[in-house]
């Protein structure tokens, strides 16, 4: 199946890789290199998703009977906030930026790092901080607001909202400054002959996303400040009883919170555009389309947070505008799926791991994307707003989409990153298992929604029971194969074969240099003369592509 | 967005020259660089009072009439010396950016302490209007309590004050911000680490000043000014 590519290096690896070429704790520590930052981002977000995991499966199976289970109403409330608001500000919106971002993006540039190293190690430790306290919130007196923090509930309920906010203000300022680098990466650290038509479309992918969370990113710190002003002071921006307004909350929270979607879901878009072309070894479909289509996401996504408000009271003109406009979400979405599609065909597909996870991402995406069109009907979202339709909606863009593409390109960019190969066979046994999961637990949740079970809610009616069983047992065999990929993964740091500098065959700039690349990237600042998908002739017999 | 001097081959003085990092490649590009990086970051901040604003403008759609006699109280002459302090602050840290692009040193610590005491006097008049506003009793949202001190204002006032606290507070912050960045470039300028070729930090200073300028531009106005 795969077979490595001899290396485009004409030097000989003599220099010691980034993992190795200082040493100590206090190396790691103070670091400034985006390939050691991108690892310790991803160390934190796997520890995240581990938490967040936990709570699921926690909850999941308190929903196998209709009952009390396990866990009282109130702990309930609290741990669907904490597996909201841990997965969406600790997990995804870190996870592909931040993680394999910071490791990548600097060299499909070829560049030596990113444009602010300092500033990168900061947004790492602010990252740190936000962490430290929403586990403190978690150890007080937890948080039952749900992750979106509604007034007038969380200026009244009695439990840590202030310090949890406080967490997400400070996590939104490392995002604000992962964004900012990055975009200034950008257009100022490409190599000589990288042009805008030559970057890789993960780098377009990336770079979307950081405009979004330099744009969006700050309403959302002025709205948690106003937030936790009201819950202290008392202020009464937010609060009926005392003339404000709480709808005002939702609209500051969905300004951001919306192109936040868009933040966890480009990087993943980005992801599956290298790994579909690499591993079917054909020239992108549509660059400039996909290229395009993520900028013009990133600009819609500003206009649609209206959806989320078809119900608070907000004008029915108001309405049917954010209904409108957020079918025009569909455009740029549908171009990049048909033009993923576009590329396999007549491909040489190699069925490696990362290419199961892209085309398990082609159908999870695309069932994730098209239930957005029911919701975003005013009429029907009337139906199904609040519902475990809704539910399994976003679940299916967020796992579905971001975490599924984002497994997908820890195994395409694992060789590169650790300089280890993993086993295929575990890795496919992990990916069906995944696969599997998934669909069971969501697809079912969009008939429990459709037949009205209400989210949120912690004891069912028994007509429910079959389907939320189902439901279970689909996230327990989701939890099996997550923990089953992290196994093989780690297993492989250990016993894995040494990773050639190119495993799949790809030609953007990150496989020209060693695994794991040395500690400036490159020997020579590259040069880049064409597109990063320029593959050589298709080899029908499926053996490798030689240079 | 062009890159055409990014990777210029480096000039000879740059290759030598003790503040270039070790991942650009030439002067032109790191300072480049530091520019767009505080353009983005002035964006942020734009963004985040805008927030502010949107408040402020559903607050005074709500209840005109309460805005209207509510910013009675603040005072106008406090208001006005700190804007005029502000405009003359940004005069001279402008002045600062152009006596280092000049490569006077001299001149530039002076103007930079110009700024700073500009900045501290804005600080003074600052204080004594919200301590005349804590003795009124001129609180945000359940501290209200000038009725208790004999001020009737109609309607809720209470939240005219949370907004307005808010605003002026936040960028009173960005002032005290401001004040410690520039003392720290004064200190920097005095270690000889600023030249004609290189005051992108300087630059960079001005440019936060400049818009903490521009924000109260636009709260004094709005808040002070209503009428």
């Amino acid at each position: 199946m795969s077979t490595a590519v001899q290396s485009h290096d004409p030097h000989p690896a003599t220099e010691p890789s980034y993992l190795v070429s200082k040493r100590g704790l206090m190396s790691w520590l103070v670091t400034v290199d985006h390939k050691r930052l991108g690892l310790m981002y991803l160390a934190s977000v796997m520890f995240f998703f581990l938490i967040a995991g936990i709570l699921a499966i926690a909850l999941r199976t308190e929903l196998f009977t209709p009952d009390q289970d396990f866990m009282s109403a109130q702990t309930y409330n609290q741990v669907f906030t904490l597996h909201g608001a841990i997965m969406v500000f600790l997990f995804i919106i870190p996870s592909v930026p931040a993680a394999l971002g910071n490791f990548l993006l600097p060299l499909m540039l070829g560049a030596k790092d990113v444009a602010f190293p300092r500033l990168n190690l900061l947004s790492f430790y602010v990252y740190s901080v936000a962490a430290v306290f929403l586990i403190v919130a978690i150890l007080t007196s937890g948080l039952d607001t749900g992750w979106t923090f509604y007034t007038p509930y969380s200026t009244s309920t009695g439990t840590a909202v202030i310090t949890a906010t406080t967490g997400v203000f400070i996590a939104g300022f490392s995002s604000i400054l992962t964004g900012l680098n990055f975009v200034v990466t950008v257009h100022k650290m490409r190599a000589p002959g990288m042009n805008w038509n030559r970057m890789p479309l993960f780098v377009w992918a990336i770079y979307s996303t950081a405009v979004i969370q330099v744009l969006a990113t700050p309403v959302l710190a002025i709205t948690l400040l106003l937030l936790i002003i009201e819950r202290s002071l008392g202020i009464g921006i937010f609060d009926p009883a005392m003339g404000g307004d709480p709808v005002l909350f939702q609209h500051f929270f969905w300004f951001y919170s919306h192109p936040a979607v868009y933040i966890m879901i480009l990087p993943g878009f980005g992801i599956i555009s290298e790994i579909i072309t690499v591993h079917s070894r054909k020239h992108i479909f549509g660059y400039k389309a996909i290229a395009l289509s993520s900028v013009a996401i990133a600009v819609i996504s500003f206009v649609v947070w209206g959806h989320h408000l078809f119900v608070s009271g907000q004008s029915e003109l108001a309405g049917v505008l954010f209904s409108f406009l957020t079918f025009a979400v569909g455009v740029p979405t549908a171009i990049k799926v048909f033009s993923w599609v576009a590329t396999l065909y007549k491909g040489s597909i190699q069925y490696n791991t990362a290419c199961w996870y892209g085309m398990a991402f082609l159908w999870t995406f695309t069932v994730g994307g098209l239930t957005g069109l029911p919701l975003s009907t005013l009429a029907i979202d009337v139906h199904l707003h609040d519902t475990y339709f809704v539910v399994a909606h976003f679940h299916y863009v967020m796992v579905g989409g971001t975490v599924v593409a984002f497994i997908g390109g820890l195994h395409h960019w694992w060789p590169k990153m650790t300089g280890k190969m993993f086993n295929e066979t575990a890795g496919k046994i992990g990916c069906l298992l995944v696969f599997i999961g998934f669909n069971v637990t969501f697809m079912t949740q969009f008939f429990l929604g459709h037949q009205g079970m209400p989210r949120r809610y912690y004891a069912y009616l028994p007509e429910y029971q079959t389907m939320h069983q189902v439901s279970t047992i689909g996230s327990w065999i989701l939890a099996a194969g997550l923990l089953w990929t992290l196994i093989y993964l780690v297993h492989s740091l250990f016993k894995g074969e040494k990773a050639p500098s190119n495993p799949w065959g790809g030609v953007s700039l990150e496989w020209e240099t060693q695994s794991p690349p040395i500690e400036h990237n490159f020997h020579d600042t590259p040069h880049v003369h064409g597109s990063p998908y320029d593959f050589p002739e298709i080899d029908k017999s499926g053996g490798s592509a030689h240079h | 967005m062009s890159n055409e001097h990014a990777h210029a081959p480096a000039h000879d003085d740059d290759e030598h020259n003790p503040h270039l990092a070790h991942h650009f490649d030439t002067m032109g590009q790191q300072t480049a660089a530091a520019k767009l990086g505080m353009w983005l970051f002035l964006a942020t901040e734009i963004l985040m009072f805008s927030g502010l604003f949107l408040a402020y403008f559903i607050l005074r759609m709500f209840y005109p009439e309460m805005v209207l006699e509510a910013h009675e109280y603040l005072s106008k002459w406090a208001g006005g010396i700190n804007t005029v302090v502000l405009l003359t602050s940004s005069y001279t840290m402008a002045l600062g950016v152009r006596s280092i692009q000049l490569g006077d040193v001299k001149k530039l610590r002076l103007m930079l302490v110009l700024t700073i005491l500009c900045g501290c006097i804005f600080m003074v008049v600052k204080y004594f209007e919200y301590s005349a506003k804590f003795e009124h009793g001129m609180l945000p949202g359940k501290f209200y309590s000038a009725h208790l001190h004999g001020y009737e204002i109609d309607g809720l006032p209470h939240i005219f004050f949370g907004v307005y606290f808010m605003m002026t507070g936040l960028h009173g912050i960005h002032v005290a911000i401001g004040l410690a960045i520039m003392l720290w470039m004064f200190v920097r300028a005095g270690r000889g680490e600023f030249n004609a070729k290189n005051y992108v930090a300087i630059e960079n200073t001005g440019l936060y000043w400049h818009l903490v300028d521009l924000i109260w531009i636009f709260l004094f106005p709005l808040l002070y000014l209503v009428k």
